[in-house]
């Protein structure tokens, strides 16, 4: 992506031989002929360099009020960014990088959470060519397997309405390359587990009913607590902005965890998979709960640092992801 | 893999000048040492073994049974290689080199041992082979670079031997897995079938076949020419060199 938003509007008025050519003081907006002090506007010298090769890529001798989407001292511009209130004297020099093919995120998202709720009920409808010939488009005889597909199918469908109408992204877009690696983790890892659960030689959990049960209590009320946390996430940032505060907790429940944890939704997450792993009793279900469980405490931990960079007055009671443990 | 990746050189710092913070001190570059010298003396035994098993028997067939526990020893021992790495003394990648012993030990275990009708096979001796000549170089190498005092012809050696030695190991590797298929799918070596408590299944013949051909068409492509790239960059000022660096 090209991400030179920098136009040449000055280097082009300099090949027209137009207004630039004069030097000394800038001619400010607004001419005031009576006084002497004449308002001084600030302008700019910027060269911008390539980030890997250092190659001069263009000189803008006379620049005003600019948004850089660069990096500057090796810490990367943010778009907002306003070129006055940066720590640069009259001259600057921007490294800029090419982020190569970008993707937004709700793309990312949208394809792949909708992966796993389709392969999921292909297993289990057991559409051909999964298990054998005689077994095409029957149902499972153990109700435990109708429900892991109601939750499974419920959980997907959350996350799609989620990423539609609640979350609020930081970033609008994340390198290609991102979308192919993400869905092949993720619809991957739903085939490998409704492969098993929807087999005609599943084996239904030790303890039966209890165990269900229990399993789909906290299961539900993770789902419920993920949520929340996602809603207070949101109610955070006011629409189309990108500001940054630390959680409280609100008024409600779920959400007081926030006292304890820095990113509950992951926690909440790592909850309903355990739960998942428990209704079915299924061992690729507990790697998969793993493999999450490993990702979103490196996201947490992540997090919970810049949460302390960033906010000198952050409590200091609250854990990356697991309460006083992790 | 027969002769691992060159790219992660081992060479321990020893100027005390120029320590780094996570450089290793006296005593882990002694024990380095020791641990470099006794692999490369437990692979010339070895290769010795091998040479007299031969000459003994006066053919190559089923050479392996003369070196089968120091083969698997000090393949074994090479495990402690990813310690080294976590540790810090050596500044290695623990991921790359922990993937590269777990192959050979996967091998040297998980193939070689676990299906007795391959240890007959020629291409175990192929890659037994290819092994004990590479890490000879290689221990030596790592040993003479602790010491400051590395030769050029090893280092000539450790860079340029691999050009035949790899391909032959990959070789004897891929033809040994293939070799064991028909034993595992019979008796189910290493597998697991439905129906069970914990509803999971593992088909070994399947996993090997995968393993084959990550490792033919992805595996050793990438590391063989990661490698050459690695010569041309060490061996490439051949004329600025002297023999003793």
């Amino acid at each position: 992506m090209d991400t030179l938003a920098l136009e040449a509007t000055q280097p082009k008025k300099a090949q027209n031989g137009a207004v630039v050519a004069a030097p000394g003081p800038p001619t400010p907006a607004k001419r005031k002929p009576t006084k002497k002090t004449k308002k001084a506007v600030v302008f700019f010298e910027v060269e911008i360099l390539d980030a890997k090769t250092k190659d001069k890529l263009c000189f803008l001798d006379k620049v005003g009020k600019v948004l850089p989407s660069f990096s500057l001292h090796g810490k990367s511009l943010k778009d907002e960014d306003v070129l006055q209130h940066l720590p640069v004297g009259t001259t600057a020099t921007f490294y800029f990088r090419d982020l190569g093919a970008q993707i937004s995120w709700v793309t990312v998202f949208l394809t792949e959470y909708a992966g796993p709720l389709l392969i999921y009920l292909m297993f289990y409808f057991r559409v051909p060519f999964i298990y054998a010939p005689k077994y095409d488009f029957t149902t499972s005889k153990h109700w435990v397997v109708h429900l892991a597909c109601m939750c499974h199918s419920f959980h997907y469908v959350k996350r799609l309405l989620e990423t539609l109408f609640v979350h609020r992204f930081s970033h609008g877009t994340m390198p290609l390359r991102n979308i192919f690696k993400n869905c092949t983790y993720y619809w991957g890892f739903a085939a490998w587990m409704a492969y098993y659960i929807n087999h005609p030689l599943y084996t239904p959990p030790i303890y039966g009913e209890q165990q269900i049960r229990l399993a789909l209590t906290v299961f539900l009320f993770c789902q419920i607590g993920n949520f929340s946390i996602h809603i207070a996430l949101r109610n955070l940032r006011p629409p189309g902005s990108k500001t940054r505060k630390i959680p409280y907790p609100t008024k409600n429940p779920f959400t007081w965890i926030f006292l304890l944890v820095s990113c509950p939704n992951y926690t909440y997450e790592l909850g309903s998979w355990l739960g998942f792993t428990l209704m079915t009793q299924c061992l690729p279900v507990a790697f998969f709960t793993l493999v999450g469980f490993i990702q979103m405490t490196v996201w947490a931990k992540g997090k919970h640092r810049s949460y302390l960079k960033e906010f000198r007055d952050y409590p200091t009671l609250r854990s990356p992801i697991l309460p006083f443990i992790l | 893999m027969s002769a691992p990746a060159m790219g992660t050189s081992k060479t321990a710092h020893t100027d005390s000048s120029n320590k780094k913070k996570k450089g290793p001190g006296t005593l882990a570059i002694a024990y380095l040492v020791i641990y470099n010298v006794v692999m490369t003396a437990g692979w010339l035994v070895i290769a010795v073994g091998l040479v007299r098993a031969y000459l003994a028997r006066g053919s190559y067939h089923g050479l392996y049974y003369s070196i089968e526990k120091p083969l698997k020893f000090f393949q074994t021992g090479a495990l402690l290689e990813i310690l080294h790495c976590a540790v810090g003394i050596v500044p290695s990648s623990v991921v790359l080199t922990g993937f590269q012993v777990m192959s050979r030990v996967f091998l040297t275990w998980a193939v070689t041992h676990s299906v007795r009708e391959v240890q007959s096979e020629d291409s175990v001796l192929l890659f037994v082979v290819a092994w004990t000549v590479t890490e000879i170089i290689r221990y030596s190498f790592y040993t003479f670079s602790l010491l400051n005092h590395l030769p050029y012809l090893i280092k000539w050696a450790r860079y340029t031997f691999f050009v035949v030695l790899y391909p032959m190991g990959v070789a004897g590797e891929l033809l040994t897995i293939y070799a064991a298929l028909p034993y595992v799918q019979k008796t189910g070596l290493y597998s697991i079938t439905l129906p069970n408590n914990y509803n999971f299944s593992f088909d070994y013949h399947t996993f090997l076949i995968l393993i084959m051909h990550h490792v033919f068409s992805k595996l050793f492509p990438q590391l063989y020419f990661h490698m050459i790239r690695q010569r041309k960059k060490v061996l490439g000022h051949v004329e600025e060199y002297s023999k003793v660096e």
